[in-house]
């Protein structure tokens, strides 16, 4: 199972990069791997407030349905609308192609509870 | 602490995804769900259905009391003869929808959902107790048999390598008792899948062999091992009802589509007047096939609305891999039930269009 080093990560098992302005947001190879075929996801609209710890979306497995929650909060500038067609993205690309919104950040403080990479693979080795 | 299948290493062994289905520890997936569904449609999946349960059923009054216990007209079976059927409570609500097995006119066997066989043994010992049948005699037999289910294009082909048993003499719903990998099996041409297959019976203690044995045959024609994920949607494609969702207790068979099973003139039998009842006064509610028509997906409970009014509730839904779109099964007002309608699915704060399609959904 792949954790990249340069990403931050949720309990809730999104994974989370920081850049300048912007936090992009996708689920992690552990999430996808649990959930099994991804075949469908849904995103909110560019222009949407997400708020910390609340669901954005929605990510379907043939079985389940399962939320993914905000790492942030903040507005959304811009989603992946590529994985309303090709859902199945988020099994084989969890971090590139897979990413889902990208959120302009409203109180930089609440980085400060992301998950480091060590912090979560201890957390996923718990699981 | 969960029930296990005599098979459990084995899936273990595989590096299946197990899970609680029904306080038993079963494979939910191996390679995956979509995978192992096209799989068992192109050629051959082998399914551990063990769980199942198995009451038998003797004596020289077994059909009399099978008469009264079941709705379907068990007098129709001959030997080596299998019928679906269920068994209901005194308001038409069901108990549970079975499989009947006549090995002779005084020698049944009910195959029965896993969950609900503590349930439905209680329930038949109760009715044998309350009137006098005469020579009956019930028997849980449940942890003696393994149940496999070989499904797929390429089921008998595969089959016919184990065992000398000519498995084209046995038709769709008829069984033989035979030795498959040496190994005494009841082969029974039914399933759950709508492809062409068998349900294997043998006892527990041959299950592993059994199994090596018919993936070891089917190995050259990718028979996979499938689990109860591609069970649900493979099941689901072809509108076959499952105990917990399309019936229950609080929904009459009559509602759930299995009038063809509800032999309402055969004579006395438990929940018979009630359901003559409903037939007379027309259903208020009718299971229907639905196909989303835009993007979505059901799921079991999401709310049906037929223009602004909600008319039901979906019972089952998942992603069909067959079609790739959403499908589902649903219980609505008999009045917006017919083939065509167009109703919509209240998914999360969406409605999202469906139309009411004829079952199955794939072409069988």
């Amino acid at each position: 199972m792949e954790f990249p080093d340069e990403l931050q990560y949720t309990e809730d098992h999104e994974w989370v990069l920081v850049e300048d302005d912007s936090v992009t947001v996708g689920i992690t190879d552990f999430a996808q791997d649990a959930l099994g075929d991804v075949v469908f996801v849904e995103l909110p609209d560019v222009g949407e407030m997400v708020e910390l710890g609340k669901p954005f979306g929605v990510v379907e497995s043939v079985k389940a349905v399962s939320d993914i929650y905000a790492p942030v909060s903040g507005e959304v500038i811009e989603i992946n609308a590529a994985l309303t067609d090709e859902p199945e993205v988020v099994n084989s690309s969890p971090y590139e192609d897979a990413w889902m919104i990208k959120i302009k950040p409203s109180n930089p403080e609440e980085f400060n509870d992301l998950l480091s990479v060590d912090e979560y693979r201890a957390l996923t080795e718990e699981d | 602490m969960l029930k296990v299948t005599p098979l459990n290493r084995v899936h273990r062994a595989l590096g299946a995804r197990m899970v609680d289905f029904g306080g038993w520890d079963m494979p939910v997936q191996y390679a995956g769900v979509i995978e192992e569904h096209l799989a068992t449609r192109a050629a051959a999946g082998l399914f551990d259905v063990s769980h199942m349960g198995e009451v038998e059923v003797s004596g020289a009054n077994a059909l009399d009391y099978i008469q009264y216990l079941t709705i379907n007209d068990a007098a129709r079976l001959v030997d080596g003869q299998v019928q679906y059927n269920a068994i209901c409570y005194p308001d038409g609500g069901v108990v549970d929808d079975v499989t009947v097995y006549r090995f002779s006119a005084t020698h049944y066997l009910f195959c029965v959902n896993a969950s609900n066989t503590d349930k439905d043994f209680a329930w038949m010992e109760k009715v044998l107790a309350e009137r006098d049948f005469g020579n009956v005699v019930l028997r849980n037999r449940s942890d003696e048999f393994a149940q496999l289910a070989l499904q797929g294009p390429l089921a008998e082909e595969i089959l016919a390598r184990l065992t000398t048993v000519d498995l084209g003499a046995i038709r769709y719903y008829h069984f033989k008792a035979g030795e498959v990998a040496g190994s005494e099996t009841i082969i029974s041409r039914t399933g759950y899948t709508g492809e062409d297959g068998f349900e294997l019976y043998c006892a527990a203690a041959d299950a592993e062999k059994v199994w090596h044995a018919l993936m070891t045959a089917g190995a050259d024609d990718s028979l996979m091992p499938i689990g109860l994920g591609a069970r649900d949607t493979l099941r689901l494609e072809m509108k076959y009802a499952l105990y917990g969702h399309e019936l229950s207790e609080r929904i009459t068979p009559l509602e759930a589509g299995l009038g063809w099973i509800t032999k309402l003139d055969k004579g006395d039998f438990i929940g018979g007047a009630a359901l003559r009842k409903q037939k007379e006064a027309g259903v208020p509610r009718t299971l229907v096939a639905l196909r989303i028509t835009e993007s979505g997906i059901p799921r079991a409970d999401y709310p049906l609305f037929c223009g602004e009014r909600e008319v039901g509730v979906v019972t089952s839904g998942t992603m069909s891999p067959s079609l790739r779109c959403g499908i589902g099964l649903g219980l609505v007002a008999s009045d917006c039930a017919a083939i065509g309608t167009q109703l919509t699915v209240g998914i999360r704060k969406k409605r999202v269009a469906a139309q009411i399609v004829k079952p199955p959904f794939i072409d069988k």
